[in-house]
């Protein structure tokens, strides 16, 4: 009885192996997924619900317009002939065992050449696996975290871009910023502690910033009560506060700093990017206030971006917004790269995107680095009252 | 000095909130020795309770605060009669094991229907800040600790002087004994529950305020907090509950005032295992022996 289990055992897991085995021949004989027919599949793998649904959302929207524009336009042009392109986008509902299996669906049954999204950090890592076994080009708009697009051995990851800066270039702009155009020399910063994005801002930060850090603080993504943190540093001397973290810590830190008599500008990264902010601090308490943003309908004095605003507009009756902006730069880059390697295979598109040269996308020209991160201004916003006042763009 | 007393202040106003939730959790072991893990999450429906008649019904803010007891009691209420009671008579583990499940039902439940998205309390009351030679202390905050202390009171009056708060003190004595003299044991267990979820309501809405901000997962971490707050004053015991409360708000407090911020949750557990190394009955319990 016992061998017989033995033997059955066995017998799955020899098949089991064969099969494995089987799938890996056939993707290594193939080299990534060929375009074919008269379209151009490519892949949406989007946060429509769940967490991050407000940022998938926006993905959606710009992915959505940039299609429907570039097919309006004819297509995307290759070998002469003009091909439509085609978007095949699915729900990986914020969660990142979704994520892993929307990406394997989408690179193996779908066939896709290249996929926009999923948009947080942490999702890009659990969808890049499987994309770069199906060697399919994965573009995010939102994932800003440094090591994403490198490999553990320091080499860069050969299918993972990305359409936005990540945090290291978000905070050297900030604390060339802080140093050179407030002219402020005194910095304190109470960063969030719990997550890669928040520890990746306060380091660039830190190794860039020119002027004294006062101190460091932590706390806890999650956290509502910071008085104690602020009246802490009330005591001390500085001129600025960096807050590296999100929207919903952050709106209660500019909260309670303004309650309590705190009057220093508070500066922030992308975090800060949101309506949010102000909703929870309050409009009074939303003042002197400065982030870094992808995109701004301030700062822009680039054709490009006002037309996008207008066609955002027009489509969804609502204003553009950072992610949906970057999102659609995404889309257009993977034309561009199609257009410029004059072939729409997954693996060509990759070589494409990695050489991606001075593309005027809605949020700035992009050229690519050698870690494919894209090299482009950072723009610097400023709330007061409530209301963006200012937005400068810094390179 | 200035910041000790300032900070003092945050102590206190952070711990009667703790208090507050604490009760909860202590009144509901006394009677009936279930550690009801849903008990934060009773707190984030008091919340979105208060944001929704606010905003839609326009609710000013004593209406809204005692409208979300009310609604937390009969929350409350219900969660006993249809997760609870039918599992009084199995094992201790099954109802605490059921307790998580309430928990995680009540928390993506609400991120199901309302979306985890962090929404902005309406301000129903404008904030006022009173300066007291150098310490500054808002409206809020003085509202916070005397809308908990003058709940704790009355608490304290009907469990002590009502016959409701007789019949409590019996069934948690001895339940059986209590039922062959009369008293009914459902009852007083669903009013136990009405009366720990109408603290957490009220818990609820005042943090909205407080904080202005809410969203499904908050009653998390701070209910494991007021557990902790529970556990160090003394499980089932209801001035041990307060004093817990209080207890932790200032703990976490000097942790952070200290400069070590990134440790002020990890404090708040290694006294939660301390305690229970030390001296399991908590502050104010005396060790009783359980005959086995």
């Amino acid at each position: 009885m016992r061998g017989k289990k033995l033997a059955t055992v066995l017998g799955t897991v020899m098949l089991a192996g064969s099969l494995l085995l089987a799938g890996c021949s056939s993707s290594a004989t193939n080299g990534g997924n060929k375009q074919s027919g008269n379209t151009i599949k490519i892949g949406g793998n989007f946060e429509l619900s769940g967490a991050a649904a407000a940022y998938g959302q926006a993905m959606q929207r710009g992915t959505e317009l940039a299609v429907s524009q570039i097919n309006k336009d004819g297509g995307v042009k290759v070998n002469g002939k003009k091909l439509k392109l085609q978007l095949v986008q699915k729900d990986n509902k914020s969660d990142n065992s979704q994520v892993a299996s929307v990406a394997s669906n989408l690179a193996t049954q779908s066939k896709v050449v290249a996929s926009v999204g999923p948009i947080t950090s942490g999702a890009d890592l659990a969808a890049l696996p499987n994309y770069t076994k199906a060697k399919v080009p994965l573009i995010t708009p939102g994932g800003t975290q440094d090591s994403l697009t490198v490999q553990k051995n320091g080499k860069v990851q050969p299918y993972m871009f990305r359409s936005c800066f990540e945090d290291s270039y978000q905070g050297k702009a900030l604390a060339k910023y802080v140093y050179s155009n407030m002219k402020l020399k005194r910095v304190a910063i109470l960063a969030d502690k719990s997550t890669d994005y928040a520890q990746g801002l306060t380091k660039a930060f830190k190794k860039e910033f020119k002027g004294q850090v006062v101190q460091v603080q932590y706390y806890q993504a999650g956290d509502k009560d910071f008085n104690t943190l602020l009246t802490k540093l009330k005591g001390k001397k500085f001129d600025a506060l960096f807050v590296p973290g999100y929207y919903s810590e952050a709106g209660l830190i500019v909260k309670q700093a303004r309650q309590m008599g705190i009057t220093q500008p508070i500066v922030g990264a992308d975090g800060f990017a949101d309506p949010k902010l102000v909703q929870i601090a309050g409009k009074k308490n939303a003042s002197n206030i400065y982030y870094t943003t992808h995109f701004d309908s301030k700062a822009t004095n680039n054709a490009k971006a006002t037309a996008y605003m207008k066609a955002y507009k027009a489509k969804y009756n609502e204003q553009a917004g950072t992610f949906d902006a970057l999102a659609y730069d995404a889309t257009y880059m993977i034309k561009d790269a199609i257009e410029n390697e004059k072939s729409a295979d997954s693996t060509k598109i990759a070589t494409g995107l990695a050489n991606l040269k001075n593309f005027k996308g809605v949020t700035g020209t992009i050229t690519m680095d050698k870690k494919h991160n894209p090299q482009k201004p950072v723009i610097i916003a400023k709330v007061e009252n409530g209301e963006e006042v200012q937005a400068t763009s810094v390179k | 000095m200035h910041t000790v007393l300032q900070q003092l202040v945050n102590g206190l106003s952070l711990g009667s909130i703790y208090a507050l939730l604490a009760l909860g959790y202590t009144m509901v072991y006394g009677i009936i020795k279930l550690i009801n893990f849903a008990h934060g999450d009773i707190y984030m429906l008091g919340a979105f309770w208060g944001y929704y008649v606010i905003n839609q019904w326009h609710f000013s803010f004593w209406p809204a605060l005692i409208s979300a007891m009310i609604f937390c009691a009969l929350a409350g209420v219900i969660i006993e009669y249809l997760a609870y009671r039918p599992l009084r008579n199995s094992p201790r583990i099954a109802a605490l094991i059921t307790a998580i499940g309430v928990s995680f039902l009540l928390e993506n439940g609400m991120s199901y229907l309302f979306s985890s998205n962090v929404r902005s309390f309406p301000q129903a009351i404008a904030v006022k800040q009173y300066h007291l030679g150098s310490v500054t202390i808002s409206n809020i905050q003085l509202l916070i600790l005397v809308v908990s202390i003058v709940l704790m009171i009355l608490l304290q009056l009907i469990i002590k002087e009502t016959k409701m708060g007789k019949a409590m003190r019996a069934v948690s004595v001895d339940a059986d004994a209590a039922q062959l003299i009369g008293i009914n044991i459902d009852r007083t267990i669903s009013f136990t529950f009405a009366l720990g979820s109408a603290l957490a309501g009220a818990a609820g809405v005042l943090i909205g305020l407080y904080y202005n901000s809410i969203d499904p997962l908050m009653g998390m971490t701070p209910g494991i907090k007021a557990f902790v707050a529970a556990v160090l004053g003394g499980i089932g015991l209801i001035p041990g509950a307060a004093l817990g409360g209080f207890v932790i708000g200032l703990i976490e407090t000097a942790v952070q005032a200290l400069g070590f911020s990134a440790f002020k949750d990890a404090v708040v557990y290694a006294v939660l295992i301390l305690i229970l190394l030390v001296r399991p009955a908590g502050i104010l319990g005396k060790n009783v022996k359980e005959k086995v």
